[in-house]
């Protein structure tokens, strides 16, 4: 018997037995939002009410601390290391923070989205060499947990690395993970960050957690705090900063509230999300 | 390759290794007096050994610290480094631990310090550290900008710096004296008026000597 043509069908096709880079005549209805968009994007819309509760962010950075008061609590921690065959391994981690830069990053987070699931990605802290095989061992491994948002307040300036990292992005990207990343300051190329498949992050001198702007100058796009910061340090205690490290963990935190909300956002709507409600776009209504 | 190629490489190589590390102090002494900070110090990355070196300091710790190393990803220093992310910090001491482990390696405690990474094309060379600049309301991102422009600068000190180290290492190396002939010619180079001939006469006589064994 010969085989019905689809196309002669009165009903379309199930969506996950079409193609995805074609929408034929009559499948319209199946690719409905199943975020209702308001005629407006207000920041109420976005994330009034959110805690960030459901949302899983990962910490790519040297580890956090679990017991500190301004982290409280870590779901998971891994470790990647070099093994002895000179491959990447990733175990469980017991170590906590090896220098505070990770702890510093999650307590911020958390205190913007305190009920996140936050989960630590240790890549830094076992010495220069081979960091950049372990950050890109890190983040390929987070991409694979499939976490809503992964905070990477580091970048590399090796250009071998360039190409698997964009590639990493851009997968991260297509499978609903928003990467968030510090930009530079310097005049020099480095990455993830200048990627547009990632969400760059600079800083402002405003004192506001809740403050940001969008630059319509990019590769940097989102300005967030990150000027005299009080951040979560080594041993319980905190310490006040400054750098583009702790503007980064701003956005992740505010990502975490919008998804908190709105758990169906890809991450060109979260984008989106965050445009019409930055401070010099929509963020005052 | 040539002997006389080898000679002029040699002769460019030898001696230059000192300027570039004047080179590096001046960058620091500039940073720290623009900052009008304590001290200023620039850390190279031994990649051999993943440590980083002081390489160059102003003010505090310059007749001590030089030559001192600590594992690469260790200290504010090594955070710098491995995020190449600039780093400031307006209060070190509310950390006890990071307090003791500073005072231990280098005998001062700093209140707050600066760091910024040294990129040079795709490589990390070191970090710039500028400690106790004085206090004032709230750090601004202009100075945050100031200090990337003096780490460009220290950057390039440094790559020339390391460059100049490693000829210097081949040179040694080569097993040929071509090091000792170079180094030879630059001193008498440096020479003033009168030794410098005095110099330029006993190497042409100690030529002839060599020549008419040569022949003999």
């Amino acid at each position: 018997m010969a085989q019905p043509d689809p196309n002669q069908q009165g009903e379309p096709q199930p969506r996950e037995l079409r193609p995805a880079w074609s929408l034929p005549a009559g499948a319209s209805a199946d690719i409905t939002l199943p975020v209702e968009w308001p005629g407006e994007v207000t920041r109420d819309w976005a994330w009034g009410g959110s805690t960030g509760g459901g949302v899983r962010v990962c910490i790519l950075d040297s580890g956090v601390d679990r017991e500190h008061p301004l982290v409280g609590g870590v779901h998971r921690a891994v470790a990647v290391s070099i093994g002895d065959d000179g491959e990447t391994v990733v175990e469980e981690d017991n170590e906590g923070d090896l220098c505070g830069h990770g702890t510093a990053c999650a307590g911020i987070v958390r205190s913007l989205a305190p009920d996140c699931e936050l989960t630590s990605v240790r890549v830094l802290g076992a010495g220069f060499t081979g960091s950049g095989d372990i950050l890109l061992a890190g983040l390929r491994w987070a991409v694979e947990q499939r976490f809503d948002v992964v905070n990477m307040s580091l970048s590399t300036t090796k250009r071998q690395f360039a190409g698997i990292l964009h590639e990493l992005t851009d997968r991260a990207y297509f499978r609903r993970t928003v990467l968030v990343a510090s930009a530079h300051n310097m005049p020099v190329e480095s990455y993830p960050w200048r990627f547009s498949s990632v969400i760059s992050v600079g800083s402002h001198e405003e004192q506001d957690a809740l403050t940001f702007y969008y630059n319509p100058d990019p590769p940097v796009e989102f300005f967030a705090r990150g000027v005299d910061v009080e951040v979560a340090w080594m041993g319980g205690a905190r310490i006040r900063c400054t750098g583009n490290s702790f503007a980064t963990p701003h956005m992740t935190g505010l990502c975490a509230l919008v998804l908190g909300k709105h758990s169906d956002l890809t991450p060109f709507q979260l984008k989106s999300v965050l445009y019409l409600t930055s401070s010099n776009v929509g963020g005052g209504r | 390759m040539s002997d006389e190629l080898k000679a002029a490489v040699a002769a460019g190589v030898v001696g230059s290794q000192e300027t570039f590390r004047k080179l590096l102090e001046s960058v620091a002494e500039v940073a720290r007096a623009i900052f009008g900070a304590t001290a200023s110090s620039i850390f190279l990355l031994d990649e051999e050994t993943d440590e980083l070196v002081f390489e160059a300091i102003a003010g505090y710790g310059a007749d001590t610290l030089l030559g001192q190393r600590f594992p690469s990803s260790t200290g504010i220093a090594g955070w710098v480094l491995v995020t190449r992310q600039p780093l400031v910090i307006e209060d070190v001491t509310e950390d006890p631990r990071f307090a003791k482990d500073f005072a231990e390696g280098t005998g001062y405690v700093p209140k707050g310090l600066m760091a910024v990474p040294l990129l040079h094309e795709e490589r990390a060379l070191g970090v710039l550290e500028v400690l106790d600049r004085p206090q004032r309301s709230q750090f601004s991102l202009v100075e945050m900008d100031l200090l990337g422009l003096f780490a460009n600068q220290a950057a390039i000190a440094l790559d020339l710096l390391r460059r100049a180290r490693h000829a210097e290492e081949v040179l040694a190396e080569s097993g040929d004296g071509a090091d000792i002939v170079a180094r030879l010619a630059t001193t008498v180079e440096n020479l003033e008026d009168e030794r410098r001939e005095a110099g330029l006469r006993l190497l042409a006589s100690l030529d002839e000597v060599l020549k008419s064994n040569e022949g003999g």
